[in-house]
């Protein structure tokens, strides 16, 4: 993310990946979940295409044999910013190591015809944009893509996705969740603001409904 | 105006609206086990925090202990140790704050979403989130539950709330009677085969009709387990009588606390003309055996239909298709039942209760595990699982078989523990998740009922159950 002019934007090149359901044990396998910390997680992103071995967690990239067909292994896309596949990206688990593969790795957004539910509200706590554009526009941008093009630019604040100063397409997303990916807020110390509310309510529920609270 | 159970549920849970997209819910319950709740301690103490309400929450360790424990297993006893250190780490957690823990040498410890349920912690009504996508299995009792990452974990051991947009409403109605030899992992394969993996995102589904009414509690949530494999992380179903009978055996809940609580849940259930987004209709007597061929459980067919022909599939699938097929080992023109299978592995959240161990116990009695295989094995979802399949010589019978019988854990779901298969190996799994190298690298998942795997231990093959 980076401001230019007077704009928001996310740029760099694109790495493309044309598959469907790209599951979340794909972005990064289980073996790697076993980590107990929130990053550190660049080199085991892809694992299972990026590599020819088994890896496994503490064994960074320079001593794996490396798939050189793999797409984030040739140059210039070991330096992507951005990702882009097709549908139904990030289904599967829940694991949030997902999101900081890619976030670790460099990527800053992900453009997709759609999303798993639960790996779309996590990218935002991680600062990676979700980008969702029609069946039709994400056709288009791998056509353009498979010619050679191989950067774009993201403006966050006229959302819209653009190539080499042409305006492609424009893309939705909520103000509120854009600006946890803009300033980088922490949703924990926004909810504590509402203390007050949150144990008013939680005194009716139980004045109303013990059985919940029955293991107290 | 009528309302969905969805929508009551998320009513009664609701603190306030926050802006266009996102309300803030209570939270009734929190599951938690070893893999996604490292780093949400640590935001925790970082924050100088406590959880708000510590009782709130349970947990254990499920997801990288390993199976072959035997009596006396201590954490420190786990050869894996990466994996040890996320044990310990929970056992510190949970000792540092308080946090009541089925650890790994309690008679309770399982898999989460089995021992929420058995244990009385899941109660019809509740909103109970866990750091794991099938915490959807909860719905199963009229609870709004799901699937969070793990800085929700963190947010709701801090505020006992998060941060929700609402979803939109489908409706699953499964009606008439199944044929023999088919069971709920049929019909919800059968299901994410005719929506797709991404035919419920958005959604919250709501299993209703006569064939979810006659099943037991156990099958309803298997079919709310996999309602994320269908892009839903939130499933529902109605409490009922046998809803209530299961909570009634379950939970720790005083007499009165019991009859109140019956009063509130008899409202859960979606009013007769309440408006769904989606609404799908399936005559589940017309569903046979189903069987995953490729790598996302949406690649699913009958047990005896062809495996998609590349020259047959429609242009926008045939990459997927060509690709699956090959992780797979597929040839064209083989079928299902042509393959040759190597492990079976029986288990997991959505299929080792007690229910799941009989039917496949039942169709192994008296017969022995093919040659062909190398390994089979059952692995209760639970101590208090195990402990009544044992009491029913449900072991026995496996064991005599050639099943090897484990101790519980999600074990071959995901291969986290040494439970995995090796590159090309092909496993008949009663789990939810065939994608590419789930089980191991390079292993080869096909997704069935208890049933079905069971009896391709005994074949080597998949076979006609009836």
């Amino acid at each position: 993310m980076k401001i230019e002019g007077n704009e928001l934007i996310i740029s760099g090149v694109v790495a493309s990946i044309d598959r469907d359901n790209i599951d979340t044990d794909q972005i990064i396998p289980t073996e790697y979940l076993k980590s107990i910390k929130k990053y550190g997680f660049e080199d085991y992103l892809f694992d299972g295409w990026r590599y020819l071995d088994d890896g496994r967690l503490g064994v960074l990239k320079g001593d794996r044999k490396q798939n050189t067909d793999f797409i984030l292994n040739k140059v210039p896309f070991d330096k992507a910013t951005i990702l882009l596949t097709r549908d139904n990206f990030g289904c599967g688990s829940s694991r949030e190591h997902a999101v900081w593969a890619l976030r670790d790795f460099g990527i800053k957004a992900v453009i997709a015809s759609s999303f798993g539910d639960i790996f779309y509200n996590n990218c935002f706590k991680n600062g990676v944009l979700p980008i969702r554009l029609s069946k039709d526009q994400i056709d288009n941008l791998f056509k353009a893509f498979n010619k050679g093009f191989t950067e774009l630019t993201v403006s966050l604040d006229s959302k819209k996705i653009s190539q080499n100063e042409t305006e492609l397409y424009s893309f939705e997303v909520e103000d509120n969740l854009l600006e946890r990916i803009i300033y980088g807020l922490d949703d924990v110390d926004m909810t504590l603001k509402f203390k007050e509310k949150i144990m008013s309510f939680e005194q009716i529920r139980k004045k109303e409904k013990p059985w919940i609270f029955s293991n107290e | 105006m009528p309302k969905t159970l969805y929508d009551k549920l998320w009513e009664e849970h609701h603190i306030i609206t926050l802006d266009s997209s996102e309300s803030l819910l209570y939270i009734d319950r929190q599951y938690l086990h070893e893999v996604t709740s490292p780093q949400a301690f640590e935001g925790l103490s970082k924050k100088g925090l406590t959880p708000w309400r510590l009782n709130a929450n349970i947990a254990t360790p499920d997801h990288n202990v390993p199976t072959e424990r035997g009596k006396s297993f201590q954490t420190d006893n786990i050869l894996d140790e990466i994996s040890k250190i996320q044990v310990v780490e929970l056992d510190k957690n949970c000792n540092k704050f308080g946090i009541k823990q089925f650890d790994i040498t309690s008679a309770n410890q399982g898999i989460v979403h089995v021992i929420g349920p058995e244990l009385g912690y899941t109660l019809p009504g509740m909103t109970i989130v866990c750091g794991d996508s099938h915490t959807s299995t909860h719905g199963a009792f009229g609870c709004l539950a799901m699937g969070i990452g793990t800085s929700e974990v963190e947010h709701v051991l801090a505020t006992q709330t998060l941060k929700v947009s609402k979803l939109k409403n489908m409706n699953v109605r499964f009606n008439g009677n199944p044929q023999s030899g088919v069971t709920s992992k049929d019909i919800v394969l059968y299901l994410i085969g005719k929506i797709g993996t991404a035919g419920g995102n958005g959604h919250a589904i709501e299993f209703s009709g006569s064939y979810i009414e006659s099943i037991s509690m156990e099958a309803r949530m298997t079919i709310c387990n996999m309602s994320i494999e269908a892009g839903a992380k939130v499933g529902l179903i109605a409490p009922d009588a046998t809803t209530i009978e299961y909570v009634k055996n379950h939970s720790q809940l005083s007499e009165e606390e019991f009859e109140s609580a019956c009063h509130h849940w008899s409202k859960l259930t979606s009013d007769t003309d309440a408006v769904f987004n989606k609404e799908i209709e399936i005559d589940v007597s017309l569903i046979k055996p189903q069987v995953t061929w490729g790598t996302s459980p949406e690649m699913v067919i009958d047990f005896d239909q062809d495996i998609p022909d590349l020259n047959n599939v429609e242009v926008e699938n045939k990459r997927n298709v060509e690709l699956a097929k090959q992780y797979m080992g597929i040839e064209e023109n083989q079928k299902l039942t042509d393959l040759k299978f190597d492990k079976v592995f029986i288990g997991s959240c959505t299929n080792s209760r007690i229910e799941d161990l009989r039917e496949a116990a039942k169709a192994v009695d008296g017969k022995n595990v093919s040659d062909d295989i190398i390994e089979a094995i059952v692995v209760p979802g639970s101590g208090l699982v195990k402990q009544q399949a044992e009491s029913e010589g449900l072991d026995i019978i496996f064991q005599k078989a050639g099943f090897v019988w484990r101790d519980p854990g999600c074990s071959m779901c995901l291969g986290m523990n040494p439970d995995q298969l090796k590159p090309y190996e092909r496993c008949a799994s009663t789990s939810n998740r065939n994608f590419e190298g789930r089980q191991g690298t390079l292993g080869r998942t096909h997704l069935m009922s208890p049933l079905m795997a069971a009896l391709t231990a005994v074949n080597g093959r998949v076979v006609d159950p009836s």
